[in-house]
């Protein structure tokens, strides 16, 4: 099972990387999806199940494009501020807390949280606790900090991936 | 039709590029480790999105440039916080004028 997604996983991304319905590629494709499934499926993959749940992918569909829109703003916002003769900035590092349960949803938010506005993720404890680096601190207690970094993604994160 | 989506991607590059010198701006600009990662990632990976996805409509459709920004968007961020985290840990100090440090209360009470 395990394999299985791998095999799918890697031999997709070849189609992507070679795009081309050519035999021998291919085949090539084939074998070296083989190989990688065999060796790092135990590595990689920690829930085969899930990855065959329609669900899951069309809230990824759905979050693709609200998380494009905060990477613009955020790139903006950041743009503003690199600009600015007098430089607003009021950093400091901030703690939240998330009720994200699985290590790949976790890290999906600890990236996402990265590239929106602001914010940086500077550490990730194992009992679900972020120490967010936040450019423009506006609330320091770990409740509001929470409220205002990390509910923008974890209700459709908890889709994905919880 | 193919013109227009060739300046369509040179319109994009454009818009890449000028993220990319804002992002480099903020690197020269910012005053301490962590506030210059946060102009380096941000403004950086999507720069080099825009840029990507340029050539990916310039060039005719060229599918890996899709694959080469599935790989930015997740190395970026976790290669940023791998240095803040490091950073962190060799007691680099954050700017004076910084408002809180949790993470250094936190360590102390451990």
């Amino acid at each position: 099972m395990k394999k299985l997604v791998l095999f799918i996983v890697s031999f997709i991304t070849w189609l992507i990387l070679t795009w081309t319905v050519y035999l021998p590629s291919l085949l090539i494709g084939v074998g070296v999806s083989l190989i990688v499934s065999f060796w790092f499926a135990d590595i990689f993959i920690r829930h085969p199940q899930n990855f065959f749940q329609i669900k899951r992918f069309l809230y990824l569909l759905l979050y693709i494009p609200i998380f494009i829109f905060y990477c613009i703003v955020a790139n903006l916002d950041v743009a503003y501020r690199v600009l600015h003769p007098k430089l607003p900035i009021e950093p400091g590092i901030v703690k939240v807390k998330t009720e994200l349960s699985t290590l790949t949803g976790r890290v999906a938010l600890a990236n996402s949280i990265t590239l929106t506005p602001g914010t940086l993720t500077v550490e990730l404890t194992d009992d679900g606790y972020l120490y967010v680096h936040w450019i423009n601190v506006k609330a320091i207690d770990v409740e509001e900090a929470t409220k205002m970094i990390v509910k923008k993604f974890e209700p459709i994160l908890k889709e994905v991936f919880g | 039709m193919n013109e227009a989506v060739v300046i369509a991607g040179k319109v994009l590059i454009f818009i890449g590029v000028i993220f990319d010198l804002l992002g480099c701006i903020g690197l020269v600009r910012l005053p301490d480790v962590y506030n210059r990662l946060q102009a380096a990632t941000k403004c950086v990976t999507l720069g080099t999105c825009f840029i990507l996805f340029g050539t990916f409509l310039a060039g005719g459709f060229l599918t890996k440039s899709i694959l080469a920004i599935i790989f930015v968007v997740f190395s970026s961020p976790t290669a940023a916080h791998a240095i803040a985290h490091a950073a962190h840990r060799s007691k680099i100090k954050l700017w004076e004028k910084s408002v809180v440090d949790k993470y250094e209360e936190e360590k102390e009470k451990v």
